[in-house]
Order: C-alpha cells, then sequence, then structure tokens
C-alpha cells in the first residue's frame, strides 16, 4: 500500500508545513516580494512606462526631494484635516445611532440593515451620486432642499473652501454605519446587571453612561477608530470620483490621490514607491499610538 | 482500450487547439476612448470583416480612465489591445519607452502620406516632430469649437438689446473680446449663463480649453529647442489670457469649475447656456433630437476665435498606432492599410468620423455631412497640440492642478503660472533635456 507508507513516511509537523505552504509562497510572492521589491525601487531612479532604461540608484534623493516638497507637506496637511473632520464626525454619529439603537423597539432589525447600507455600496457608486446630490448647478438635490435658507446655491464642489466639507459629508455618509456596528457589539456585551445595580443606587443616566457604558465599550471604540483613521488616510476614491481628482484646485487633494497620479499617470514609479512608504510609516506610527492607547485603557477596563 | 478512453479527451482538445487559435487570431482588438466615433468604427470595421473575415472588436474605455488604463496594459505588456488609438501626446512616451512600434518603413511603402492631411500626421504619427519617424497613422482629426443657440442670437430684440449695450452687431464672436461681451450679455442668473467651456481640474480638461486662449494671447509653453519655459509660458501674455479666462468663470454656471467634454455639452443642451466650448466630435448629440429635444434644430456652430497675437485653436483627435504587445501585428497593418483608403475614408467622413485624407476633407460631400463639418474643417490652419515628450503627463498634471486652482481663486493668474513654469523646468532637468 504506497498510500500507507506515503502518510507514515511524513511526521506531524511536515504535513502541517504541507497544508501552511501554498498560502506562505502566495503570500511572499503576493506581499512581501512586491514590498521589498517596491522598498528596493525607492532608493532608485525608475519609470514603470520606460521598461528598456533600468532603475537608477540614486539613494535616498526620492526620499529627500519628497519630504523637501512644501507640495506634498500641503498634501499630508490636507489629508490630516479630512482624517481628522471624517473620523470625529462618524465616532460621533456612529456612537450616536448605535446608544440609540441599543433598546429594544419595533422593527429594530430592519432599521439597523438600513443603516447600514451606504457602508456596502462601492465607494466609486456613492461619490458618483453624491456628485449629483451636491450639484450646485440647480439640479442638486442638497442646494434644492437648502434653497429657502440661501440666497445662492452652495457650491459644495467648486468652492475650495467648503469642497472638503463636502468629501467629510459624503465620507461620514458612508462609514458612520461602520463605527455604530462595532459600537453595538461593545453595547450588547455590557452586562445588564451593571446598569441595574445603578439604578438601585439611583445613579443619573449620566453617570451610567460615563462610569459603566463608556469604559466597557472604549476598547471597541478604540478598535472602529483604529481602522476608520487608517482607511481614512487611505482617501482615495471618493475624492477621485466626487471633487473629479482631488479639486477644486488641491484644496481635496490627499496623499493617496497624489501618490496615484505620481504613480500610474507619471509613472514616477520610484518617487510613488518612496512616498507609498512615507504613507505607511505614517500610518504604522499612528496605529502603534492607537494600539499603546488600547492597551492602556484594556488594562484600566 | 481503458487507456485509450484516457487519451481520447486529450487528443480531441489537441484536434482543436489550432482551430481555437486560428480563430482567435481572427479577432482584432482596437482600444478608444468610449465616445461617438468608436461607435462610427465599430459600424464602419463591418465592411473590414465583411472584405477578410477578421473580426474587430473597439474596445471603448471611459474618457478619465482611458489613459490609465492603456498604460497600465503597456506596463504590464499586456497582449489585450493591438491597436490603441491614441492621444497625441502620448507619442513621446509611448515611442520611447518601446510601447508602441515604429511604422515608419511600412508607412513609407504602404500607404500614401501625402494624401493625408500635414498637420495631423505630424501631430498624430511623427516623434521626435519634424523627424520623419512614424509610429501611428491618423485616425480622428479633431479640433475645439463652439455651437451657439440661434434662437438667441437671430432674436431681433436680443440683436437689438446688444447693439445697444456693445456697439456692433450680434453674431458668433471672431475675436475672444467678443466673446466676453457676449458671454456676459447673455448671462441671466440663475436660467442663463453666457459660456459654457472646459475649466475641469479631469484628464487633460482646463489645458485644452484654455491653452488655445493662451497661444492666441501671444503666451506659449516654452521654446520646444531649448526646452527653455520660464519667460514663456508665465510671460505676460500667458498672465493676461488667464485672467481672462478666469474672468469667463463670472459668465458661466457655478458648477463650471467641474466643467469638462461632458458638463459642457449638458449644459448647453439644457438650455443653461448660450454658447458651449466641445471637441467637435461630441457635438452631434447638439443636434440630435433624441439627445438634444429642445435646441436641436436652434444650433449653429463657430470656430475657437482668435486673440489679439494670434489665432490658435487646441487640436483633438488621435492616431491609430500598434501595440508592441500584440500577437495580430501583421493583421493590425492590413487593417490600417484599408482603413486608410479614399474609398474607406470617405464612408469613415460620411457615418461621422472626422477623415485626415485631405481629398475628403475638402469634398463637400464632407462639408455638408454635417452642420458642424464646416466649422470644424475652418479650424485646420490654426490647430496646435500640447507637448509630445514622454513626460508630458507630468507636465500636463502641473498645467491641471496649477490652472484650476487659479479658476476657483486659490492662486493668482500670475502665482500659478510661475508655478508651473518652475515645475516644467524642474521636469526637463530630471529628465535630462538641460545636459549638454
Amino acid at each position: 500500500m504506497p498510500s500507507t507508507r506515503f502518510s507514515r513516511g511524513l511526521s506531524d509537523y511536515q504535513i502541517k508545513m504541507m497544508f501552511i505552504m501554498p498560502t506562505m509562497i502566495l503570500l511572499i510572492l503576493m506581499n512581501i516580494f512586491p514590498l521589498l521589491w517596491s522598498l528596493y525601487l525607492s532608493f532608485h531612479r525608475y519609470k514603470a512606462s520606460m521598461p528598456g532604461r533600468p532603475p537608477d540608484f540614486i539613494g535616498v534623493k526620492n526620499y529627500s526631494r519628497l519630504l523637501s516638497d512644501p507640495e506634498i507637506w500641503g498634501y499630508f496637511q490636507t489629508t490630516a484635516y479630512f482624517v481628522l473632520l471624517a473620523v470625529a464626525a462618524q465616532f460621533l454619529i456612529g456612537f450616536g445611532l448605535a446608544l440609540l439603537l441599543n433598546r429594544e423597539f419595533r422593527n429594530k432589525g430592519l432599521i439597523t440593515t438600513l443603516l447600514l447600507l451606504p457602508m456596502m455600496l462601492s465607494p466609486v457608486v456613492v461619490g458618483l451620486f453624491w456628485r449629483f446630490v451636491l450639484a450646485s448647478d440647480g439640479s442638486g438635490l442638497l442646494n434644492f432642499f437648502l434653497s429657502p435658507f440661501l440666497s445662492l446655491p452652495i457650491g459644495w464642489t467648486t468652492n475650495p473652501k467648503i469642497a472638503m466639507i463636502a468629501v467629510v459629508i459624503v465620507d461620514t455618509w458612508m462609514w458612520s454605519p461602520f463605527m455604530m456596528l462595532i459600537a453595538l457589539a461593545g453595547l450588547s456585551a455590557v452586562p445588564k446587571y451593571l446598569y441595574e445595580a445603578a439604578d438601585v443606587d439611583r445613579a443619573s443616566s449620566w453617570f451610567k453612561f460615563r462610569w459603566i457604558t463608556l469604559p466597557l465599550v472604549s476598547p471597541l471604540l478604540l478598535i472602529a477608530l483604529l481602522f476608520r483613521t487608517m482607511d481614512a488616510f487611505k482617501m482615495f476614491d471618493i475624492v477621485y470620483v466626487l471633487t473629479r481628482e482631488g479639486g477644486p484646485g488641491t484644496a481635496t487633494e490627499t496623499v493617496s490621490m497624489n501618490l496615484y497620479k505620481l504613480a500610474f499617470r507619471n509613472y514616477n514609479t520610484g518617487k510613488a514607491c518612496a512616498m507609498a512608504y512615507i504613507l505607511l510609516i505614517i500610518i504604522v506610527a499612528l496605529s502603534n499610538i492607537y494600539v499603546k492607547y488600547l492597551n492602556k485603557v484594556k488594562e484600566e477596563t | 482500450m481503458r487507456k485509450l478512453r484516457f487519451v481520447i479527451p486529450y487528443l480531441v482538445i489537441a484536434l482543436c487547439m489550432p482551430t481555437l487559435t486560428a480563430h482567435a487570431q481572427q479577432t482584432l482588438t482596437v482600444a478608444w476612448a468610449e465616445w461617438p466615433p468608436a461607435d462610427y468604427l465599430q459600424e464602419l470595421s463591418k465592411d473590414f470583416t465583411e472584405e477578410t473575415g477578421i473580426t474587430v472588436d473597439v474596445v471603448q474605455i471611459p474618457w478619465p480612465s482611458f489613459q490609465d488604463q492603456i498604460f497600465t496594459a503597456f506596463v504590464g505588456k499586456s497582449d489585450r489591445y493591438d491597436i490603441v488609438i491614441g492621444d497625441s501626446q502620448w507619442l513621446g512616451r509611448n515611442s520611447v519607452g518601446g510601447h508602441y512600434i515604429e511604422l515608419t518603413d511600412w508607412i513609407n511603402e504602404n500607404i500614401a502620406v501625402d494624401e493625408i492631411y500635414g498637420p495631423a500626421m505630424t501631430a498624430f504619427a511623427e516623434y521626435p516632430k519634424g523627424s520623419k519617424e512614424y509610429w501611428a497613422l491618423p485616425a480622428e482629426v479633431d479640433a475645439n469649437g463652439y455651437v451657439y443657440r440661434t434662437d438667441l442670437f437671430n432674436d431681433p430684440q436680443e440683436m437689438k438689446a446688444f447693439k445697444a449695450k456693445y456697439g456692433y452687431e450680434l453674431a458668433p464672436p471672431k475675436t475672444y473680446k467678443e466673446m466676453r461681451d457676449v458671454a456676459q450679455f447673455f448671462t441671466r442668473p440663475p436660467d442663463l449663463y453666457g459660456i459654457a467651456t472646459y475649466f475641469s481640474k479631469e484628464y487633460d480638461g482646463i489645458t485644452m480649453g484654455f491653452q488655445q486662449v493662451m497661444w492666441s494671447y501671444g503666451g506659449s509653453y516654452g521654446d520646444p529647442k531649448t526646452y527653455k519655459v520660464d519667460g514663456y509660458i508665465n510671460s505676460d501674455d500667458s498672465v493676461k489670457a488667464l485672467e481672462y479666462y478666469i474672468e469667463l468663470t463670472k459668465y458661466s454656471p457655478p458648477d463650471a469649475p467641474n466643467y469638462y467634454w461632458q458638463e459642457t455639452l449638458d449644459a448647453y443642451k439644457s438650455g443653461k447656456v448660450a454658447m458651449a466650448m466641445d471637441y467637435y466630435a461630441f457635438l452631434p448629440a447638439a443636434v440630435d433630437p433624441g439627445q438634444n429635444p429642445h435646441y436641436h434644430d436652434k444650433s449653429g456652430f463657430f470656430i475657437a476665435p482668435a486673440g489679439p497675437k494670434g489665432h490658435y485653436i487646441s487640436i483633438g483627435g488621435q492616431g491609430m498606432s500598434i501595440s508592441s504587445y500584440s500577437e495580430n501585428k501583421d493583421t493590425a497593418k492590413k487593417y490600417m492599410k484599408w482603413f486608410m483608403q479614399k474609398p474607406v475614408q470617405e464612408k469613415w467622413a460620411m457615418i461621422g468620423g472626422f477623415t485626415p485624407h485631405k481629398e475628403v476633407l475638402q469634398s463637400d460631400t464632407f462639408l455638408d455631412a454635417t452642420p458642424f463639418n464646416r466649422a470644424f474643417a475652418a479650424s485646420f490652419p490654426y490647430l496646435r497640440d500640447f507637448w509630445a515628450v514622454p513626460e508630458y503627463a507630468e507636465l500636463l498634471e502641473a498645467c491641471q492642478t496649477n490652472w484650476n486652482a487659479a479658476i476657483v481663486g486659490l492662486k493668482s493668474a500670475k502665482d500659478a503660472l510661475d508655478e508651473i513654469a518652475r515645475k516644467h523646468e524642474a521636469i526637463f532637468e530630471d529628465a535630462g533635456y538641460y545636459d549638454e
């Protein structure tokens, strides 16, 4: 029986490895290799659109150029502004909705599902239909509803002072449900007896929220915040579609939008790789701050 | 026998393979942007299929991602496209990058170059300019032009009021000064505005709209021999041109900073503007009762106006090139040779294509084929193009961002142009254009 011999010949460790290896090889090919290759390219002058010209080593020139370019810092500033506004708005709205939904009422399941719908849509589709909602030429739905209170239509995507607010509104509409979902999971896990005990002590609603709900939900909220911050930092699709590649001017041009142009329009591959690494380092640093804070909160809880 | 049963299916597949491959070779894939001329080409290519049995599939890519999708395919060395009908600015990058095959010898042997309109050959086929090295054949020659509301322009009361205000007759503008007057005159918000033109940051939107104004005011992108930019693109003439273009936003609908070809056309069709700029290839929609039910029979056309220091118009359209990664290069050449024949060009012109064939272009059949063909043909002597060097995308990006920023008031005209000059020279320097 050759098959028995074969199975006898393999140790448990070898069998484990046999199962794991295909995934490992795939991961190395799809993730690790591109990661290392892009790191290599970030130290070279290289354009993917010019396959005949091999990468030319230039040391840290790509990094120094990027970090000394005031325009790049401008894009980082725009991105930070967006992250702050969008994540704060999503946190407040998402958590608020979760608090409202954290009780029994008729059609709770249906309402929760409906609230989750924006999150399930493609960001490009969302960007496209919000283009029409925010149009300022008389056909825009939002300006139509606001028209009794305004003398002039708001240039949601054409006024550089307002365009970022428009992007924040759309991103918040799309991603608040995510925050709500995570917060709801946290809220439903808070033991009921804690509230009952507080009721016995005749504690106020604020006291219960501040000293029972918030401490027990905060680890989950922090995880949700971490995800949203990382995701918001990479904002690309809505900006690409809604404000036409980060316009007006550079008012909504995020780092990722600029990175896309650098990599896939200008094919300045070496420089784009360097920029991607700068972005990666920032996201890792931000995530670390969150994780440390999360651990601290967990310990306190 | 048992073994044979195993082998039979493989034998069948193996026998079918050459047939399958042979059939696969009979399809030629042409990549083009998503617009009416691509529909016309698909229609025209039925004749080629009838003659040769080779199927032609015209793949249409939406304009905003047209460039990105083609270049991504090239970088991946994909054989998905046999023929690419690409923008004139792409020539430098795709010839130097090795993505287009060189066609110089083949064209000289197989195509009657003297039958093709010269400037079209230079713009869409030749790189470097003046070298007589060919990488494409002109497929669709286009230009920026204007559509206007004849019911407004011919209204006696409007004409009287215009003459009283400006001191001359109301007519399609011949100069940019007249264009401003007409645009100002018809601006009656919120229902009617004077003009819709390209202001958008998308792809090459504002650049194609503004560069013709800049040239006509005396500005330029730079010296094509030395690649010196400072003092050209940010000259006083260019500043005046940009200030003029910014002023046009006052006579445009509130959404105008987002206007590209689709938005200007929509603004016109909805009756929001008295005149609109667009490439002629998009203008069939203006006279189509199905797409423009209110004004299709009230539309006239005029060529882009002249400026104080010249008359220049942005060239549009594309050249037909063969992808280096195509498996069907010979079939592609066969198709291109067929396409350039005079009878085929005549039919191309009749169904709506803008032919580069000199004789066909000047024939009455072509000039009368649509209400805008005469204006289109009249634009020909004034056509000019953007840089076609391999770095064109970076150069374009600097223009798009800064001109759009000036339009929305983030920068002054002078600051925007100075920034473009600085960036363009940095790009040229980085690419080694200033090396001895």
